[in-house]
């Protein structure tokens, strides 16, 4: 095969994954990397290289259209990147240190949670009735664009979320990817933000965080331009379409057979692994 | 406590939105023009992606990477446009702190400082 046609295959198979990935709300980067290892036979950190490049191009060009319509609370987003940009540098720094076998199993589990969260639907939380005096010294409490008007809200439990964040963050680090499930599911579920806000305040975070990943990834050799230019450039446009997609289709059974399929390759990933093949 | 400015968030918003977009759109286009150009050149080369080999060491700083894309090496040019895509989101976190110090919020002038400090020991000094 020559470098042309393993160029324009590998943007192809980005384009799907990346559309995939908005489709299904997953995002690109957890389908990316095992999409490459297991598909492509690409070594586990020039995967994560490529992926971590791609995870900041789809984030800050969704991040761009979220802002601007007032959904996301900037505030919220930037008291939580110290904890999530600490934890990207400190898994990043992990990655450099530790077997693509212990990296492989990491990366597996990720992804059945991944399947986890996704078949799940977004759950309705009840605001708690203590207010947290952490969100309010902090100035977290926001408002947000609704049919009805501006809806106001209030933070809980900011120290649980930062927590969760670090944790978020240190995964993002270890794994290229935006950890996208883990920081709504900190902020929805246990900072009781609303689902809405929660989401674009975390593809909002992403960016940064994965640019404090890719900082580090640079320096180590892992971001190989021949290899992340079609990989970038695919998921890129991908993702867009897949947006655009989004707003005509009922993805509730896509969204079923997709965690399906990401079980098994969270799977055939851990075994991979297990067995020295990645 | 202080109540945020609506009006200058908004500003802000607006600001930090266009400023993403525009990251974007140019680390895209100079990726593609280094693509074209690696593809051009080496095309039709036999593609040997299972044993990857590292990147060269002019590529894994930026003062390597502008040096390279300078050059016109299409390595090069591939390279910069990832690294403007790395600086996107570090702009903005720039223009963060300026929005937050004009609208006199000195809490979230820090906070933003602490982000900018870690995301600058991440590209330069941690390896």
């Amino acid at each position: 095969m020559t470098i042309l046609t393993f160029t324009l295959l590998l943007w192809l198979v980005s384009a799907l994954t990346g559309f995939l990935g908005a489709l299904t709300g997953l995002g690109g980067g957890v389908l990316l990397v095992p999409v490459l290892t297991l598909l492509f036979g690409v070594d586990i950190h020039y995967a994560i290289g490529a992926t971590v490049v791609s995870v900041i191009a789809t984030s800050s060009g969704a991040a761009a259209a979220y802002v601007k319509e007032g959904f996301t609370n900037i505030r919220i987003g930037m008291f939580l990147e110290i904890a999530t940009t600490v934890g990207a540098v400190l898994g990043a720094l992990l990655l450099t240190r530790v077997s693509t076998g212990f990296v492989g199993i990491v990366f597996g589990l990720m992804l059945l949670f991944s399947a986890y969260a996704s078949w799940q639907s977004p759950p309705d939380v009840p605001p708690l009735a203590k207010p947290d005096k952490l969100s309010l010294s902090l100035k977290l409490n926001g408002t947000y664009p609704t049919p009805q008007g501006e809806q106001p809200y209030q933070v809980y439990r900011v120290t649980t979320g930062f927590g969760l964040m670090a944790l978020a963050g240190a995964l993002s680090g270890l794994l290229g990817i935006g950890s996208g499930a883990m920081k709504v599911l900190a902020m929805d579920q246990g900072m009781r933000i609303p689902f809405k806000v929660s989401t674009t305040t975390s593809n909002f975070m992403i960016g940064v965080t994965a640019a404090a990943t890719a900082g580090i990834y640079l320096k180590r050799g892992y971001i190989v331009p021949g290899l992340a230019m079609p990989v970038m450039l695919g998921v890129l446009m991908g993702s867009m379409l897949g947006a655009r997609a989004l707003m005509k289709m009922h993805t509730r059974i896509l969204r079923i057979v997709f965690s399906v399929i990401i079980g098994v390759m969270a799977l055939e990933m851990i075994y991979n692994a297990m067995t020295g093949r990645i | 406590m202080q109540v945020p400015n609506r009006w200058t968030d908004y500003k802000l918003e607006q600001i930090i939105g266009n400023l993403l977009r525009a990251g974007v759109v140019l680390s895209a286009l100079v990726v593609l023009a280094g693509g074209m150009m690696y593809l051009i050149q080496h095309g039709s080369e036999a593609a040997d992606y299972r044993t990857f080999h590292e990147p060269a060491a002019q590529l894994r700083s930026i003062a390597g990477t502008v040096g390279e894309a300078i050059k016109l090496h299409s390595d090069g040019i591939m390279q910069l446009g990832l690294l403007l895509l790395i600086l996107t989101p570090i702009a903005r976190v720039v223009f963060s702190a300026l929005g937050f110090s004009m609208e006199g919020d000195r809490m979230y002038v820090g906070i933003t400082l602490v982000v900018l400090a870690v995301l600058v020991f991440s590209l330069t000094a941690a390896k």
